[in-house]
């Protein structure tokens, strides 16, 4: 009996050694570097030495020297319309499209599948598809719309400050719609049949009956692609790095937050002499209470549903 | 469900149509890669004459691709298992004991999928010069291993909650220690979840581009997407070889798709759903 218990206290201590190896990578990797990000935006560096403590100083620079300021407010602003433009094209078509494929159309699996594609490649090799693809010479977009006789709407998409970005996030809607069908899909299906078929004898058809009873009912999946869509524009980083470089060329059209911040924190260029570590941690917990306050703010309103149903 | 005829008509058009262009550039960077590249110069659009691998024998020439490849395959299939072994240990602690503080755990572990770790990169190179595991695939497999923890240990936790208790009291009476319990009555019957873990963090440590980025700057430390960049900075006017070097990385990813979508779309969404 004695023994008995006292071979359980030895299971009963090692028990404890089980989510060690998890808890100890997870803080090392992932909790103290973005902790540490936070401290280093308070000292000057010199290179990657630490220097003395400075206060805000860092924060003071980003946002009142030149360029940084105009740099930073210009790369935001690319951000929000990443995500605007990314809810209006690929969203939207994504929930249409599932809409469809809900309806038992024939095809659904294939079509599923053929929507999910682009997600399986690599953004790097994305982008660097693309870019051949929106050559302006050889590239077969430009060369499409020649065969079909709409020569002048070929253009240098990428060289061109006003289509350069635009042109970017519709590749990155390609990349993404299929991700955001499945979620919007797996709403749907949640929907009891009974519910919809309920509302269509009530007389609730068509465009009202997806306004009025669908999407209320799938409110969460809408809520898990607005958060999903939201930190996925302010990382933004991949894409644009293969297609238009560190720079964010044509003349920072497509400079993004993310883009910024790795030119400032490692290319020892975008406006500053050298490797600026302080500036870029500044810039990194700038970035992380945009992201961090919105999705907390769209998921307190997912709660909000929940409660309300 | 009767939509009239005309709607239906547009729904089955617009879902084809768009199909199409989904799946079109992936066809054009498939069927490039077997053109020359005065033809993919002049005529993009058509398709190659014979099935010609030349394009991949000047890629292969011109690249260590079958190195970057290892490095890649190395990454990938390590932080997996890292991420399968030490999340499934977590899951089984967290799940199934009653401990005060396993609440506070799973809480900080999930604290993590909030976390946009792309922001601590300056930290994390520091780190990794200071371990000095930079410039070695150990800096991207370690990362990539705490990466996929917090989605993995919420996935694993779920889905340990849900297997009955009675199972692991019979295992105990037999005489199974904690180990022998997860082990040989546990880990059989997590097959579903553990597969979808196996999915998720593959896909992501595979097609990474951001962290080998920064960690892993010698050329024979190159995965697959930072050797993509040296291909494109070197031989950007031979396009078959570029074409041949995107189709070529991708080749992986889209075979496994084939024989395994629904597990793929089931697993990547599961793990935005919980």
């Amino acid at each position: 009996m004695n023994k008995q218990t006292s071979a359980r206290r030895w299971r009963f201590g090692l028990i404890h050694l089980f989510p060690l190896p998890a808890l100890a990578i997870y803080t090392l990797f992932i909790v103290y570097p973005i902790l540490a990000a936070f401290t280093y935006s308070f000292y000057d560096w010199q290179g990657f030495k630490r220097g003395s403590w400075v206060g805000l100083d860092n924060f003071v620079d980003l946002f009142t020297r030149e360029p940084f300021n105009r740099l930073f407010w210009n790369a935001l602003g690319n951000n929000v319309y990443y995500f605007v433009l990314e809810m209006v094209v690929q969203n939207v078509l994504a929930f249409i499209l599932a809409y469809i494929v809900y309806t038992r159309i024939k095809g659904a699996g294939f079509l599923k599948a053929a929507y999910f594609v682009p997600r399986l490649l690599s953004v790097i090799v994305v982008g660097f598809l693309f870019k051949l693809i929106l050559n302006p010479n050889n590239g077969a977009l430009n060369t499409l719309l020649k065969k079909v006789g709409l020569a002048s709407w070929a253009k240098p998409w990428l060289g061109d400050p006003d289509t350069a970005l635009t042109a970017i996030i519709l590749v990155n809607c390609w990349f993404g719609m299929g991700f955001a069908l499945l979620l919007f899909l797996a709403g749907l299906q949640s929907i009891s049949r009974e519910v919809i078929e309920a509302a269509r004898i009530d007389g609730a058809v068509g465009f009202r009956l997806i306004r009025t009873v669908i999407m209320p009912m799938m409110m969460q999946s809408i809520i898990i692609v607005t958060v999903y869509t939201f930190i996925h524009a302010f990382e933004a980083f991949e894409l644009v790095y293969a297609m238009e470089g560190s720079q964010g060329e044509p003349v920072n059209s497509t400079d993004t937050l993310a883009i910024f911040f790795y030119r400032v924190a490692f290319g020892g260029s975008g406006g500053a002499d050298s490797t600026a570590v302080g500036l870029g941690s500044a810039l990194a917990i700038v970035m992380f209470f945009i992201i961090a306050t919105m999705s907390a703010l769209f998921l307190y309103l997912t709660r909000n549903r929940e409660v309300q149903q | 469900m009767k939509p009239n005829r005309g709607l239906r008509t547009l729904q089955y058009a617009t879902a084809y149509l768009i199909a199409g262009i989904g799946l079109y550039p992936i066809f054009l960077m498939i069927f490039s890669s077997f053109k020359s590249n005065i033809d993919i110069l002049k005529n993009p659009l058509s398709l190659p004459k014979s099935l010609d691998f030349a394009s991949y024998e000047l890629l292969l020439d011109r690249l260590p691709y079958f190195q970057y490849m290892g490095n890649s395959a190395i990454v990938s299939v390590t932080s997996v298992v890292l991420i399968m072994c030490f999340g499934a240990l977590a899951s089984f602690y967290i799940a199934r004991y009653p401990f005060r503080w396993n609440g506070a755990l799973f809480f900080y572990f999930l604290v993590g999928m909030m976390i946009p770790i792309k922001l601590g990169i300056v930290p994390l190179f520091l780190l990794m010069k200071q371990l000095s595991i930079i410039n070695t695939l150990w800096s991207v497999i370690l990362l990539y291993t705490a990466i996929g923890l917090p989605l993995s240990i919420l996935i694993l936790t779920g889905f340990f909650r849900t297997l009955p208790k009675e199972l692991e009291e019979a295992a105990r009476l037999d005489g199974c220690s904690d180990v022998q319990t997860l082990w040989h009555i546990m880990l059989p019957l997590m097959r579903p979840a553990m597969g979808t873990v196996m999915i998720i963090n593959f896909i992501t440590a595979w097609n990474d581009f951001f962290f080998p980025l920064i960690f892993l700057q010698e050329e024979s430390k190159k995965t697959i997407p930072v050797g993509m960049l040296t291909l494109f900075g070197q031989y950007s006017t031979e396009w078959n070889v570029l074409f041949a070097g995107l189709a070529l990385s991708s080749l992986p990813m889209l075979v496994l798709f084939l024989f395994a979508s629904k597990q793929f779309m089931e697993g990547m969404t599961a793990g935005a759903i919980k």
